[in-house]
């Protein structure tokens, strides 16, 4: 006799997640496009050294700091936009934008009875916990332990002391710099180089704020740590800079979103994102990326440059990568693992969707350096709409990494027929015993997909993001539970409208 | 007189520029059973994609009435909701979606259309298992994605079980013993049979007389060119496995 018992109670909260993303499905098609009155401090507009001064003085940065920046700077002004991605857009004025905007009521809250309440009802609304006493009650989503970045600063960071007691810092980049200012000189750069490539240096002289992670030895967090990004003034550019440390024997899983309001106007994000995992550690990073991606002409959204990097320093150690890409006008991110520790292992699970006019090109990086290193890429794109998909992804091994192995699958589902989806891979081996397998599928989503689901009731977009919830469940499966519920609602929103 | 659960009335479709459906009548009253028994390319599948409301077809002339009400102004998923199941003859792959997550999809988004509440997981699980063990579907094809790699008795066990979970007024069975070896087509059966009911009507499609053996039928219909040449009892059924066809092609002309 069958035994209908076991199936898990993690699949009977997937599918009524599913049935709440269809009863969404009328709302607003992004809800989260609301402005928050909130006044700013602001910087002059426009990127100068000035402008780098401003910033680090804003910030009560040490000289060391500045100087950093300033060169930056200096070598930021040697450079030239990249142009290889497939992606169209005007070109960027860096005149046209302020890199500086602070929430003014809120310098340094140390605490949350601080913060300015219309900052708390503005994350109330994008339902992020700030509130560690509810947390705490068990009202809702417990142990994930929140950094919250609005604009340029950091606003507050909550679960502090409770981590601090097992040796974990986790605090705003700004307050890292200050405090621990060792711990930045000796890893930041250390994994994205300032002279990486052009949004990365611009980031280095312009980051305004960011998380920082420090897990020490042989420590297991025990909570989820989560930054919250969210872009509020106009005609401003959000530059954070993330960096992650596992120390020898220790474990974080750490989960970024981001937002931003409808404006007409492109707003440019340009991060960088750096992870160190030392001897057996281990790093899970995972992105749920919903900047607003302009309206169905293609006006207004996020420009999405961003720089993410692993790297796998000691032996046994492991970098995994999941992101699901709803948002932002443009897309340019490639999440990549460097494999330097022996034995060590990269990870890259994503989902991309596009609707609309957006534009996405985005893919991973697996760079073997060392012996017996592993990757694993699995890679969704979903094109809706006119808008174009691209996975771009490379994957080397040195003359050094023997026996290494990667494997990458790289789907792609399109949905209509004025939409693209292409993949580009780029494979380079230097080493005989080396193995690199690469599959990649296109479908469609059939006409008697589409009848057979609607003939048992479900509706055109139903059907559709339950078809395509299907077609993604290999990466959802990576997400930590609270994002993959999050995370199927956020489907449905980005298809709406792409059949019919 | 009671209205019956599905009156056919002067139906005309075509595909593209050819005419396939001139002229179907047909009323099947609450609680029978009907079949319609023709050659491949009478028109019997566009019959029932017809009743379901796929796109690819466009109604000329005539009416489907469903309890009276016209349906041909209705989406495939109204239809659903207003009691319209349709099992496939080649039913569809649905890949990463696991069987036991589509039914409850299906089943939520007709109690929806229908101003229901939704199932609550252990309602749900009760009904499923209760399906599951007629239709021997056990937890493990319940886990599968949608008929991916499900073998015909498989597939048609499938069909017949999200039937029984949707409970329609009418159902429309399309050459369900195709693909099915004769065990299967005794579970199958025995699954459809216990669907009959005095307020469900059904239509079994179909080009041999052996299922009808299985699902017996109250009346039998030929099809031919696209309408009805004759009606019968389940007599006519056994008339054309002995004679064929060709009888009844004159009729149609």
């Amino acid at each position: 006799m069958a035994n209908y018992d076991d199936i898990p109670t993690l699949k009977e909260n997937i599918d009524r997640a599913t049935v709440d993303s269809v009863r969404s499905l009328d709302v607003d098609k992004y809800k989260y496009g609301f402005e928050t009155i909130i006044e700013s401090d602001m910087a002059p507009k426009g990127l100068s050294e000035d402008t780098v001064r401003f910033i680090s003085a804003k910030k009560n940065e040490p000289q060391w700091m500045l100087d950093w920046r300033l060169e930056a700077y200096a070598r930021f002004l040697t450079l030239s936009e990249p142009t290889w991605a497939k992606v169209h857009y005007p070109a960027i004025d860096l005149q046209d934008m302020y890199y500086y905007a602070a929430p003014k009521s809120t310098p340094a809250p140390t605490s949350l009875d601080e913060v300015d309440p219309a900052l708390l009802a503005m994350y109330d609304k994008l339902g992020i916990p700030l509130r560690e006493r509810e947390i705490l009650a068990g009202v809702e989503r417990p142990n994930v332990a929140v950094d919250a970045v609005m604009d340029s600063v950091s606003v507050v960071t909550t679960f502090r002391e409770e981590l601090s007691k097992v040796g974990i810092i986790f605090c705003s980049i700004s307050e890292a710099i200050r405090e621990y200012p060792e711990m930045i000189q000796k890893y930041l750069a250390s994994v994205v180089p300032v002279s990486d490539n052009y949004y990365a240096t611009l980031n280095s002289a312009v980051f305004t704020d960011g998380s920082f992670v420090y897990i020490p030895k042989g420590v297991r967090c025990p909570m989820e740590l989560s930054t919250y990004f969210r872009i509020n003034e106009k005609k401003t550019g959000q530059f954070e800079r993330t960096l992650i440390i596992a120390e020898a024997d220790s474990y974080v899983s750490y989960l970024e979103g981001c937002t931003a309001p409808m404006r007409d106007e492109s707003q440019l994000h340009a991060a960088v994102v750096e992870l160190v995992a030392m001897d057996n550690a281990e790093i899970k990073y995972s992105t749920v990326q919903n900047w607003y991606p302009g309206d169905k002409d293609g006006k207004g959204g996020i420009y999405n440059f961003v720089t993410k990097r692993g790297d796998c320093r000691g032996a046994n150690s492991k970098i995994s990568w999941t992101q699901v890409e709803t948002g932002s006008a443009i897309t340019w991110k490639y999440p990549s693992c460097i494999l330097r520790g022996d034995g060590s292992r990269g990870e890259f699970y994503s989902i991309a969707i596009s609707n609309g006019r957006q534009q996405v090109d985005s893919g991973t990086k697996m760079i073997h350096l060392g012996k017996n290193t592993s990757s694993r890429i699995i890679a969704k794109g979903i094109a809706a709409g006119f808008s174009d998909n691209t996975y771009r992804g490379q994957v080397s091994a040195h003359a050094k990494a023997t026996n290494a192995r990667n494997f990458t699958q790289c789907d792609s589902l399109l949905i209509g027929d004025k939409c693209g989806a292409h993949t580009v891979p780029y494979i380079e081996s230097r080493n005989g015993t080396a193995v690199f397998e690469h599959e990649a599928t296109t479908s469609k989503i059939s006409d008697d997909q589409m009848f057979y689901c609607q003939q048992r009731g479900l509706s055109e977009e139903d059907a559709v993001a339950l078809i395509v919830n299907g077609f993604v469940r290999d990466v959802l499966q990576h997400l930590p539970m609270e994002f993959m519920v999050e995370t199927q609602k956020l489907i449905a929103i980005s298809l709406e409208g792409s059949v019919g | 007189m009671t209205t019956p659960i599905l009156e056919i009335r002067n139906l005309h479709a075509r595909i593209e520029d050819r005419e396939i459906l001139k002229g179907v009548n047909l009323i099947i009253p609450a609680g029978e059973v009907h079949a319609i028994m023709g050659r491949n390319g009478s028109g019997k599948s566009t019959l029932s994609y017809v009743l379901a409301g796929k796109d690819d077809y466009e109604v000329t002339e005539g009416e489907i009435l469903l309890n009276g009400e016209s349906i041909l102004e209705m989406e495939p998923n109204e239809r659903a909701a207003a009691g319209v199941f349709l099992a496939f003859q080649y039913p569809i792959e649905i890949p990463g979606v696991a069987t036991m997550t589509f039914l409850k999809a299906a089943m939520n988004a007709q109690r929806k259309a229908r101003g229901e509440a939704e199932l609550l997981t252990p309602e749900f699980m009760r009904l499923v298992k209760e399906a599951g063990t007629q239709l021997q579907v056990d937890t493990a094809m319940l886990k599968r994605p949608l008929n991916v790699g499900f073998s015909g008795g498989e597939k048609k066990r499938a069909e017949i079980m999200q039937m029984a979970l949707l409970k329609p007024a009418l159902c429309v069975l399309d050459e369900t013993d195709s693909g099915l070896d004769i065990d299967a087509l005794q579970v199958v059966s025995k699954g459809v049979n216990a669907l009959r009911s005095d307020s469900r009507s059904m239509l079994v499609i179909t080009h041999y007389q052996r299922l009808l053996n299985h699902i017996v039928p109250d009346v039998v219909h030929v099809f031919s060119d696209g309408r009805i040449v004759e009606s019968g009892d389940k007599d006519l059924a056994l008339q054309l496995e002995a004679k064929g066809y060709a009888d009844f092609d004159g009729a149609a002309a």
